[in-house]
C-alpha cells in the first residue's frame, strides 16, 4: 500500500459540510410534504384509560391523528436486536415496545398519539389538544428499590422489575479470596446521562404508488437493518424499500437502537395517507424519547496478594435497562467483559441484573457499558494500592498481561457471543509513554510540592483500559473503476461524523495508486448497496474498512489481468501507478485505467466464461472476533478549594489502535471522546425525581462542556496491529470517552489528599465534589497542632 | 396572523408572506430552502442556528421571521459561492479537521464571521470565550480552536475585502 494509507490529509466531505450544501434529514423537501408531531405521555406509569382525540381531529391542517387503537393489525411490539448470550442458567424476559401505548404508559415521553398535519406548528397545536385520562401508579424510579422493595411492576408478569440475570466466571473466585492477603471492598455508582446528538433523530418517508417503492431517510447509523425490518413490518419486499441515512448530526449510539416508535410509523402513514411525511425530533423530545445509558450499581470486590498481584475479582451489579429492553444486554455484558482491562486476572466471578424502570429505554452509548466496568476496575486498584503502600503505577504494572501472552483469553462472553480474547496488545509502553507525557515523574518530585506549598490544590492521575472493538457479523464493499477514470467506494454502513468518505477512500486510493480526489465514497443508502449491519462497537474503520480493502485489492487484480492482455505482458510485470497500468521497466507501455475500465464493459464481444464486465469488485469481510485497543489516560487537574470546581491543567491520552488509517481523524475522534467523557463525568447528570419526570431536559438544565471546559488533549499513539483483519486495524471510536472516570477520581483523591477522600461514584459535578469533600472531612478531621 | 415581509438574505430580496410566529431558522430553512443553517435546541443554547443580522451574530431560532423584516441576513450559503470556492474561515476549518458530523459548523462559521473581524488576532483563551456560545459534541474544541487561529492569520494575510466582499 502507498503512503495515502496512514496519511494525515484533510477530508474530503468538507467542502459540502462547511458550505451548508450537505443534506441531513430535516432538509429533505419534498412537493406535498405532511408533518407529524407526537402526544407523548406525562406520565412515568399509569394505565391509559382514554385517549380523546376528537378536538385534535377537526382542527384546520390536521390530515389525520392516531392512537394505538387505530393502528390495527400494525401495532406491535418492536423486535429484540440482540437476543441474549448462550451463557449457561441465563434469566432474560423479553419485553419491548408498541409504536403507541396501549393500556399502560411506562415513561415519560412514550408516544401515545401520532398528528399529521399540513406544517410542523399545525402538527403542535393538535397534539396539544388531545385529552389523555390517565391513572397514575407509583413510579420504579431508583434502581436498587426497583429490585428489593418494589413500589410497583413496570411489566406486571415480571417480578421484581428483573429483566435479566446473567453469571460469568472466570476460574473460581472463592479460590482466590481463601488464598489473598488483602480483599478490598466497595460499592461504586454511575448515573445516567444522554448522548445528545446536535442533531435530533428524524424520519421522512414518501412512498410511490406507481412505482410501488418507498424511499425512508432516516437519521440513523444502521440503514440496511432499518431498511429490513421496515419491509418485513410493512409487507413490502426489501427491494421496494429504499432507507438513506444522510448525513447525520452525530450518533454515539442511540440512532442504532433500532425500531424507535418513529420509525415505523412514519413510514407506514405515508404509505397509508398518500402523502409524504416528515418528523423531526426537537430537543425536548430527544431528552425525553432517545435512549440514554448508564445506570448502575456494583458491589465489587478485588483479592490481592501482599505484593499488590491481583488473584481475582468479583463483582455483583445492578443495571437500569429502562421501560424496555428491545437491544438484549449488550451494555451490561460490555461492562462485564471491560472490567477486567488490561490486567491477568486469574479468577473472576461477574454477576449482573437487568431491572426495569419507568425510564427511557437503555441501550448504548459511545462507550456502551464499558464505562462502568473501567470505573470498577481502576478504583479497585488505586484503592489497593493506597491500602499495599504501593505506587498506583506500580500496582499497575505488575499485573499487566506480558506482551508474549497474546492472543489471550479471557474465558467470559463478549457482546459478539464469543470467548472474550484479546487478538494483540503490548500495554506497557503505553503506560511509560503516557507516564513521560504527562511529566509523571517531576509533578511528584517537584510540581505538585511547589504548587501544592503555594495553595493549589493539583492532583495528577493516570488510568489504563482495553476496549473490544470492530466485532462482526459482517460488512461488504463495491469498488469500482469507472470509464472516467474516478473510483467509487460503496458500503453499507452509515456515517456520523467519522471521516469514512475520506479514510475509505484512502483505503482503497492506495491498493490503486489512485489520487484521493478521484475517489468517490457513498455510505448509507440501501439503494447503493444491499447488505451490511451498522456502524457501532467502534467497527466501521475495521470491518467495512477490511472489505473496502479486500475489494479493491480484487480490482487490482482485474486490472493487471486486463492490463496484461492489452499490453501483452506478463501480468506480474504490471504495474499500477498514478492511474495506469504500465509494464514494469517500460514506461512507455502503459493504459490508463480510465481506458481499461473502457475495455473491461466493450460493446461488441462477449464476456468470457468467468469473468465479469467492469473494474468492480464486491467483497465481504467478518471478524472471528473483535480486535481489542488500548490506552492510558492522563491528567493534572486542580480543585478550588472554595467552590470545588475543578481545572485541567493537561490531558494526555496514548492509544493503541493497530495501524492508523489517518491520524488527523484519529486524534479528533480521541478528543471528542474526552469531551464527552469529560462532560459524563464532571458536567452531565440526568436527574429523575421520584416521579420518575426528568428535571433538566434543556441545554440550560443539562450542561454540555463547552469550549472553556474541554482542555487540549496531547495525544500519543503505540502501533500494536490486529491480526484479525487485513488492513491491521482496530477501533477507535469510544475510547476517548471510556476511562475518564476513574482518571478523574485518581487525580482527585491526590489533590485533596489531606482530605482522605474516595471516588466511588460518577458523575460529580462541583457540587457534589464538595459535599464529598465535607463527608469527608468529617470521617477524617485534620489533625491538629 | 400573516404579515408580507421584505428582506434581503446573501444579498438577494426577497418578499414573503410569513405567520407571525414563524421562527426566522424555519423560514431560512423551509421557506426559502437555505438549509445550511440547523436547528439543534429551539431553546438558543446550542448556536447551530446562529446567522448574521446587518452583520451581527443572532440566533435565528429565537428570533421571529417577522423581526427580520427590512434587514439583512446572511446565513452560512452567503460566506461561499461554491464548495470550490471556501471563505477563508471555511478553508481553515478543513485544513485544521474543524468539524465532524458537521452539523454544528454553520452556527461556529457564522458566530467567527464577525468575531474575527473585530477581533484579527485573538488569544487562545479569547477564542474559546467566543466560541462557548455554541455547542460542538464531535471535536472537543481543540481543533475548532486550530481553525480559529488559522483563520484569523489567513484573513489577516488576506487583501482587504477579499473575503466574499467585507464578510
Amino acid at each position: 500500500m502507498t503512503r495515502l494509507f496512514g496519511a494525515r490529509v484533510k477530508r474530503n466531505e468538507d467542502p459540502r459540510l462547511l458550505t451548508g450544501r450537505a443534506q441531513f434529514v430535516d432538509d429533505v423537501h419534498l412537493p406535498d410534504l405532511a408533518h407529524v408531531a407526537f402526544k407523548r405521555s406525562d406520565y412515568a406509569h399509569a394505565r391509559l384509560l382514554n385517549v380523546d382525540v376528537a378536538a385534535a381531529r377537526a382542527m384546520p391542517g390536521v390530515i389525520a391523528v392516531y392512537t394505538a387503537a387505530d393502528l390495527g393489525d400494525f401495532w406491535q411490539p418492536s423486535p429484540l436486536l440482540v437476543p441474549p448470550p448462550p451463557t449457561q442458567h441465563i434469566v432474560f424476559h423479553q419485553r419491548t415496545a408498541g409504536q403507541l401505548a396501549r393500556d399502560k404508559v411506562r415513561y415519560v415521553g412514550e408516544p401515545v398519539a401520532m398528528v399529521v398535519a399540513e406544517s410542523r406548528y399545525l402538527a403542535e397545536d393538535a397534539a396539544e389538544t388531545i385529552v389523555v385520562d390517565y391513572d397514575p401508579l407509583p413510579a420504579v424510579v431508583d434502581l436498587e428499590a426497583a429490585v428489593d422493595s418494589p413500589a410497583g411492576l413496570v411489566h406486571e408478569d415480571v417480578a421484581a422489575n428483573i429483566a435479566a440475570h446473567v453469571i460469568q466466571e472466570k476460574g473460581h473466585y472463592p479460590a482466590a479470596q481463601a488464598a489473598a492477603a488483602v480483599v478490598i471492598r466497595r460499592r461504586f455508582l454511575y448515573d445516567r446521562g444522554t448522548a445528545a446528538p446536535m442533531e435530533g433523530r428524524g424520519v421522512v418517508a414518501q412512498f410511490d404508488p406507481l412505482a410501488n417503492h418507498l424511499t425512508v431517510w432516516d437519521s440513523t447509523q444502521a440503514p440496511i437493518p432499518i431498511r429490513n425490518g421496515l419491509a418485513r413490518m410493512l409487507g413490502l419486499s426489501e427491494r421496494q424499500v429504499r432507507v438513506i441515512a444522510p448525513f447525520v448530526g452525530g450518533g454515539f449510539g442511540p440512532k442504532i437502537m433500532m425500531f424507535y416508535p418513529e420509525e415505523t410509523l412514519v413510514p407506514w402513514a405515508a404509505i397509508r395517507l398518500g402523502r409524504p411525511l416528515k418528523w423531526i425530533e426537537d430537543r425536548l423530545e430527544n431528552f425525553l424519547a432517545m435512549t440514554q445509558e448508564r445506570g448502575q450499581v456494583h458491589e465489587s470486590e478485588m483479592a490481592l496478594t501482599r505484593d499488590g498481584k491481583i488473584l481475582g475479582v468479583k463483582d455483583i451489579f445492578l443495571h437500569d435497562t429502562g421501560a424496555y429492553d428491545p437491544y438484549g444486554l449488550t451494555v451490561p455484558l460490555n461492562t462485564q467483559c471491560t472490567l477486567l482491562g488490561p490486567y491477568v486476572v486469574p479468577d473472576y466471578y461477574t454477576e449482573f441484573k437487568a431491572v426495569f424502570t419507568n425510564k427511557i429505554i437503555v441501550t448504548p452509548y459511545r462507550g456502551a457499558g464499558r464505562q462502568h466496568g473501567v470505573f470498577v476496575m481502576e478504583r479497585l486498584l488505586d484503592i489497593a494500592a493506597k491500602e499495599l503502600g504501593i505506587d498506583p503505577l506500580e500496582i499497575r504494572r505488575r499485573n499487566l498481561i506480558p506482551p508474549d501472552q497474546f492472543p489471550y483469553c479471557n474465558e467470559i462472553i463478549f457482546q459478539d457471543f464469543t470467548k472474550l480474547t484479546y487478538d494483540s496488545g503490548n500495554y506497557e509502553p503505553i503506560l511509560e509513554k503516557a507516564k513521560a507525557m504527562i511529566g509523571w515523574d517531576a509533578f511528584h518530585q517537584e510540581e505538585g510540592p511547589r504548587l501544592r506549598a503555594a495553595g493549589k490544590r493539583v492532583g495528577i492521575g493516570l488510568v489504563l483500559y482495553v476496549e473490544g472493538t470492530g466485532i462482526g457479523p459482517y460488512e461488504g464493499a463495491r469498488v469500482q473503476i469507472e470509464p472516467s477514470g474516478k473510483l467509487t467506494v460503496v458500503t453499507g454502513v452509515g456515517t456520523q461524523g467519522q471521516g469514512h468518505y475520506t479514510s475509505f477512500a484512502q483505503i482503497a486510493a492506495a491498493v490503486l495508486d489512485l489520487p484521493l480526489e478521484d475517489v468517490l465514497v457513498s455510505t448509507g443508502d440501501t439503494g447503493q448497496f444491499n447488505w451490511g449491519t451498522g456502524t457501532f462497537a467502534s467497527r466501521g474503520a475495521v470491518v467495512a474498512g477490511s472489505a473496502v480493502h479486500s475489494a479493491a485489492v480484487m480490482v487490482r487484480a482485474k486490472a493487471l489481468k486486463l492490463a496484461a492482455e492489452v499490453l501483452e505482458a506478463a501480468e506480474e510485470d504490471i504495474e499500477l501507478v498514478a492511474g495506469h497500468a504500465q509494464v514494469r521497466g517500460t514506461p512507455g507501455a502503459r493504459i490508463s485505467l480510465a481506458e481499461l475500465a473502457g475495455r473491461a464493459n466493450p460493446l461488441r464481444g462477449a464476456v468470457q466464461p468467468g469473468t465479469e464486465p467492469g473494474l468492480e469488485a464486491t467483497a465481504y469481510f467478518g471478524p472471528p472476533m473483535g480486535a481489542t485497543a488500548s490506552g492510558a489516560h492522563a491528567l493534572v487537574l486542580e480543585v478550588d478549594p472554595e467552590t470545588c470546581d475543578v481545572k485541567i491543567h493537561r490531558y494526555v491520552v496514548v492509544h493503541d489502535c493497530g495501524r492508523v488509517i489517518n491520524p488527523l481523524i484519529l486524534e479528533g475522534q480521541v478528543h471528542g471522546g474526552v469531551a464527552q467523557g469529560i462532560g459524563n463525568v464532571f458536567y452531565e447528570q440526568l436527574i429523575y425525581d421520584e416521579h420518575g419526570q426528568l428535571l433538566n431536559a434543556s441545554f440550560m438544565d443539562y450542561l454540555l462542556p463547552t469550549a472553556n471546559d474541554v482542555p487540549r488533549v496531547a495525544v500519543g499513539h503505540e502501533e500494536t496491529p490486529s491480526p484479525l483483519n487485513p488492513i491491521g486495524v482496530k477501533g477507535a471510536g469510544e475510547a476517548g470517552a471510556i476511562p475518564v472516570g476513574p482518571l478523574f477520581a485518581q487525580a482527585l483523591e491526590n489533590a485533596l489528599a489531606d482530605t482522605g477522600i474516595e471516588i466511588r461514584e460518577i458523575p460529580l459535578s462541583p457540587s457534589r465534589l464538595w459535599e464529598l469533600v465535607q463527608e469527608a472531612t468529617a470521617a477524617h478531621p485534620p489533625a491538629t497542632g | 396572523m400573516s404579515h408580507e415581509i421584505t428582506l434581503t438574505v446573501n444579498d438577494q430580496a426577497y418578499t414573503r408572506v410569513v405567520d407571525s410566529r414563524l421562527l426566522l431558522s424555519d423560514f431560512l430553512r423551509h421557506t426559502l430552502n437555505l438549509t445550511g443553517t440547523h436547528v439543534g435546541c429551539e431553546h438558543g443554547v446550542c448556536g447551530a442556528c446562529t446567522v448574521l443580522l446587518d452583520g451581527v451574530a443572532v440566533r435565528s431560532c429565537l428570533t421571529f421571521a417577522v423581526q427580520a423584516q427590512g434587514h439583512a441576513v446572511t446565513t452560512v450559503e452567503g460566506l461561499a459561492s461554491d464548495p470550490a470556492h471556501l471563505h477563508p474561515i471555511q478553508q481553515a476549518f478543513w485544513e485544521a479537521h474543524g468539524l465532524q458530523c458537521g452539523f454544528c459548523t454553520p452556527g461556529f462559521l457564522m458566530t467567527l464571521v464577525p468575531f474575527l473581524h473585530e477581533n484579527p488576532d485573538p488569544t487562545e483563551a479569547q477564542i474559546r470565550d467566543a466560541l462557548s456560545g455554541n455547542l460542538c459534541r464531535c471535536t472537543g474544541y481543540q481543533f475548532i480552536v486550530d481553525a480559529v487561529r488559522l483563520a484569523a492569520e489567513k484573513l489577516r494575510a488576506a487583501p482587504a475585502g477579499a473575503a466574499g466582499g467585507g464578510l
